[in-house]
């Protein structure tokens, strides 16, 4: 089992989570997270104070899915979520030891 | 011998008891002129320079702050309308209000003895004595709370509260009976309509010397200290702003024309006070800020102060403009040249404001508005060809600044000998919610 690890732009997350869904993705986890890579911030400035923000929102989205599912999954996620400018996110894929659905106790590739 | 003391006694008894009897009719004869018009519209704008406290300053401020000091900020507007409403009842009224010696009142009307159903003051003969107590109560309570925009986001709050209350008694009760107790100022001439001196001017110099006093806040200059909501801060801008129409129309003390005209300068600077900030700001940065707009309704709403019942409505327009420009500068460029951390520009936006519209008052005073039995002739400016107004205004801008500043300092400098006016380093990285009262925006 995969841990797939997606940072987005915020305003990708309907769009992604369609995608996902179209390709029989059943669950989802989506928190806001502050980041930057490439993407350089911005400067705000309050009554002649200037603030560099070097942090942007960002949505980080875990989806756990089968080991051979995993490429259909990445498809997806950059069909959705890729505008083409700078900030678009990144995506990464660890491994899951053990995976258990609370209601039921299946284990597994069940729980998933 | 006791027979004739007996006899004594009863003729005694008997001509107090006339005595006591014809008290009620004297009573009568002095019959206040107490109206209902005026004290139903006095009453509402008590109400309104209340909520400008209450919550309007309080959001104003803690939009601005960051996150981990919002409840503190809202905190110290709270404890000290609280605080500073006791003290006014206990002493501060008395000593503003009673008595016509040059410097201080008296203890006359100490814990408000002696005001009865009938009672007036002499500043207010048509509304009862005890709604001018609470009108003037409510411009107290704000003068304290704008000071703690200053010391925002670093002040120890047991220090704040021994401040507040130092800070009513003896820097804002002398100024408010010199300008409007019948003390050396009135007595000068100096035109001060709703507090441009006593209370924009005065706050705006003790949250200077404040500054200054306390330092600046870790971090200033280099960590972002983003205001946390704006939204807030308009909405609190909203409440000062219809706020502000009681600061003003209730200061003509009467339901009448000049309230009126003090309301209608007073709208009409805080609108053009608005625009000027703006479009400086589009001008200098390229864009408008939202900060900039509340902040310009803001500074022209002070530079009106001192001058709204005197003016006509077209010079509340100018004053709002260069009230907004002046306080732009003063925000900006001087705050950064000086390097002091006001942290919500008390002095940039209400001391500059109050001090500028109070010389202003000087220059565009129109005597029609201002005659009263008092002042058969009323106040006339420098378009009027009164130029003497002009330094007269000036004289109590003066003498505001240097009692204010001055007492401002040995005031804290007298508690931090007890406490520290500051939280501790620490604390100030934690925020002063967590630490100061064990709470917390979630």
């Amino acid at each position: 089992m995969k841990l797939i690890i997606a940072i987005i732009k915020p305003f990708k997350l309907e769009d992604v989570r369609d995608a996902l869904v179209a390709v029989g993705v059943q669950g989802m986890t989506a928190s806001e997270v502050k980041g930057y890579g490439r993407q350089k911030g911005h400067t705000e400035i309050y009554r002649g104070a200037e603030y560099a923000v070097n942090f942007l929102p960002k949505i980080r989205i875990e989806v756990a899915v089968p080991a051979d599912r995993v490429a259909t999954v990445i498809e997806a996620i950059i069909a959705s979520a890729k505008t083409g400018q700078i900030g678009d996110g990144k995506i990464f894929v660890t491994t899951i030891d053990q995976a258990v659905r609370i209601r039921t106790g299946e284990t597994d590739a069940d729980a998933l | 011998m006791r027979r004739a003391s007996t006899r004594m006694a009863c003729g005694l008894a008997a001509a107090l008891s006339l005595g006591f009897a014809a008290l009620p009719a004297l009573a009568q004869e002095t019959t206040s002129r107490i109206d209902g018009a005026d004290t139903a519209w006095m009453i509402s704008a008590t109400t309104l320079v209340l909520m400008m406290t209450i919550p309007g300053l309080a959001l104003f401020y803690c939009g601005m702050v960051r996150k981990k000091n919002v409840l503190a900020t809202m905190a110290q507007s709270v404890a000290c309308t609280a605080l500073c409403s006791l003290l006014w009842f206990a002493i501060g009224y008395s000593l503003s209000f009673i008595g016509d010696a040059p410097w201080l009142g008296t203890f006359e009307r100490l814990f408000l003895r002696g005001i009865d159903m009938e009672a007036t003051s002499a500043f207010a003969p048509t509304i009862p004595e005890l709604l001018y107590v609470v009108y003037q109560m409510a411009f107290a309570i704000f003068t304290v709370a704008l000071i703690a925009g200053a010391v925002a986001d670093r002040m120890r709050f047991s220090a704040f509260l021994w401040f507040a209350a130092g800070w009513l008694i003896f820097v804002y009760v002398p100024i408010a009976h010199w300008v409007w107790g019948g003390g050396f100022l009135a007595s000068a001439g100096a035109l001060d309509f709703a507090g441009g001196t006593v209370v924009q001017l005065n706050a705006g110099i003790a949250g200077l010397i404040a500054a200054y006093v306390l330092g600046k806040r870790h971090g200033y200059g280099s960590d972002n200290f983003a205001p946390h909501d704006l939204s807030l801060a308009v909405i609190g801008m909203g409440m000062l702003w219809i706020g502000w129409l009681g600061f003003a129309g209730g200061s003509a003390l009467g339901a009448n024309a000049r309230a009126a005209f003090a309301i209608t300068a007073t709208h009409l600077a805080a609108s053009a006070g608005a625009l000027s900030w703006m479009l400086l700001e589009w001008w200098t940065r390229r864009k408008p800020s939202v900060l900039g707009l509340i902040t310009g309704a803001v500074a022209g709403l002070a530079t009106i102060t001192p001058a709204s019942g005197f003016v006509l409505p077209w010079h509340g327009v100018i004053i709002g403009v260069i009230g907004g420009a002046i306080c732009f500068c003063a925000c900006t460029w001087v705050k950064g040249r000086l390097g002091y951390d006001d942290s919500l520009d008390v002095f940039g936006v209400h001391g500059v404001g109050g001090a500028a519209g109070t010389i202003l008052t000087g220059v565009f005073a129109v005597a029609a508005l201002s005659v009263s039995p008092d002042s058969p002739e009323g106040s006339s400016g420098l378009l009027e060809g009164n130029a003497r107004q002009v330094l007269i205004q000036l004289y109590a801008v003066i003498a505001v600044l240097i009692w204010s500043g001055a007492l401002t300092f040995v005031l804290l400098k007298a508690i931090e000998f007890f406490l520290p006016l500051r939280v501790s380093e620490q604390h100030e990285i934690e925020g002063l919610d967590l630490t100061q009262h064990g709470e917390a925006v979630q």
